[in-house]
């Protein structure tokens, strides 16, 4: 570990932080690039090799952690959730929440409403861990609505 | 049976950066800052309040070189805890902030439990500023 890789972790946690605060817009990689300091594709390669994952994938579970928290502790309609949160097509973002939750948002919904926590740990611990984990259950649920 | 929480421990990678953070910008005041030989024993606290925050440098003797290392890359990853501040008025809190050159990469924003915003201090620590729901 050296100072330079310390630099650089720091460099790519400010653009996290930028997409957790603006997780409602367009991934826009030229700003977080300019915020970081890098050009677009080494914060791709630098993002990933910090966190484990690339920007977009980051952003993607970002909006579904937002997501996941308005279904659960607000009346707002799956269709306002899916624009509050940034996805621009209902079906990719049903998909996606699926994909990732692996059950549908109307499902995750029927779980009950969640208690008020500061909305850093809310960000950090409801936020999905991955996509693999969800897919079996998704092709499971793919595979009734047949 | 416990009484109270005095000290918590936060790590900072260099001491006079995170003095400077926390007494001269975030407005903490020292509670004790002592040179032990072995370690400067650094502690701030919200003026009035008796809980003190440990400014503690990771590395010897306490952690071997390689472990302080893993300790860097956590906090700088961002990886590591926080501190959570409340504030009576959180939007001046959140304006001086600003005024002083505070990276600040969200507004305030109202939650169920009040308003609140976050920042990194220059590390890579999370710090959380709330006004609770009055």
């Amino acid at each position: 570990m050296s100072r330079a890789s310390e630099e650089r972790n720091r460099a790519m946690l400010r653009a996290r932080d930028a997409m957790d605060a603006r997780y409602d817009q367009r991934l826009d990689l030229a700003a977080l690039a300019r915020l970081a300091c890098c050009s677009e594709s080494h914060l791709i390669r630098s993002f990933r090799a910090t966190f484990g994952e690339t920007p977009h994938r980051y952003l993607q579970r970002r909006r579904v952690e937002r997501a996941m928290h308005l279904l659960r502790t607000t009346p707002t309609s799956v269709t306002d959730v899916c624009w509050a949160v940034g996805f621009a097509s209902l079906g990719t973002f049903v998909r996606t929440f699926v994909r990732v939750v692996g059950e549908t948002p109307t499902a995750y919904r029927a779980r009950g409403p969640l208690p008020p926590v500061p909305a850093c740990f809310a960000m950090a611990w409801l936020r999905p861990s991955g996509f693999g984990e969800a897919e079996d259950a998704a092709a499971a649920l793919a595979s009734r609505a047949c | 049976m416990l009484t109270s929480l005095t000290i918590t421990s936060l790590y900072v990678l260099d001491q006079d950066q995170a003095l400077d953070f926390y007494v001269g910008t975030l407005g903490l005041e020292v509670a004790t800052d002592a040179d032990l030989g072995f370690m400067r024993w650094l502690t701030v606290r919200v003026p009035g309040e008796t809980r003190e925050i440990l400014l503690e440098r990771p590395g010897p003797p306490a952690l071997d070189p390689a472990t302080a290392e893993q300790v860097r890359d956590l906090v700088t990853k961002g990886a590591t805890g926080g501190l959570f501040f409340q504030t009576d008025d959180v939007q001046a809190t959140w304006d001086a902030l600003r005024a002083k050159g505070v990276e600040l990469p969200e507004e305030p924003v109202e939650r169920d439990y009040g308003t609140d915003f976050g920042f990194r201090d220059p590390f890579g620590n999370h710090v959380r500023v709330a006004q609770p729901r009055g």
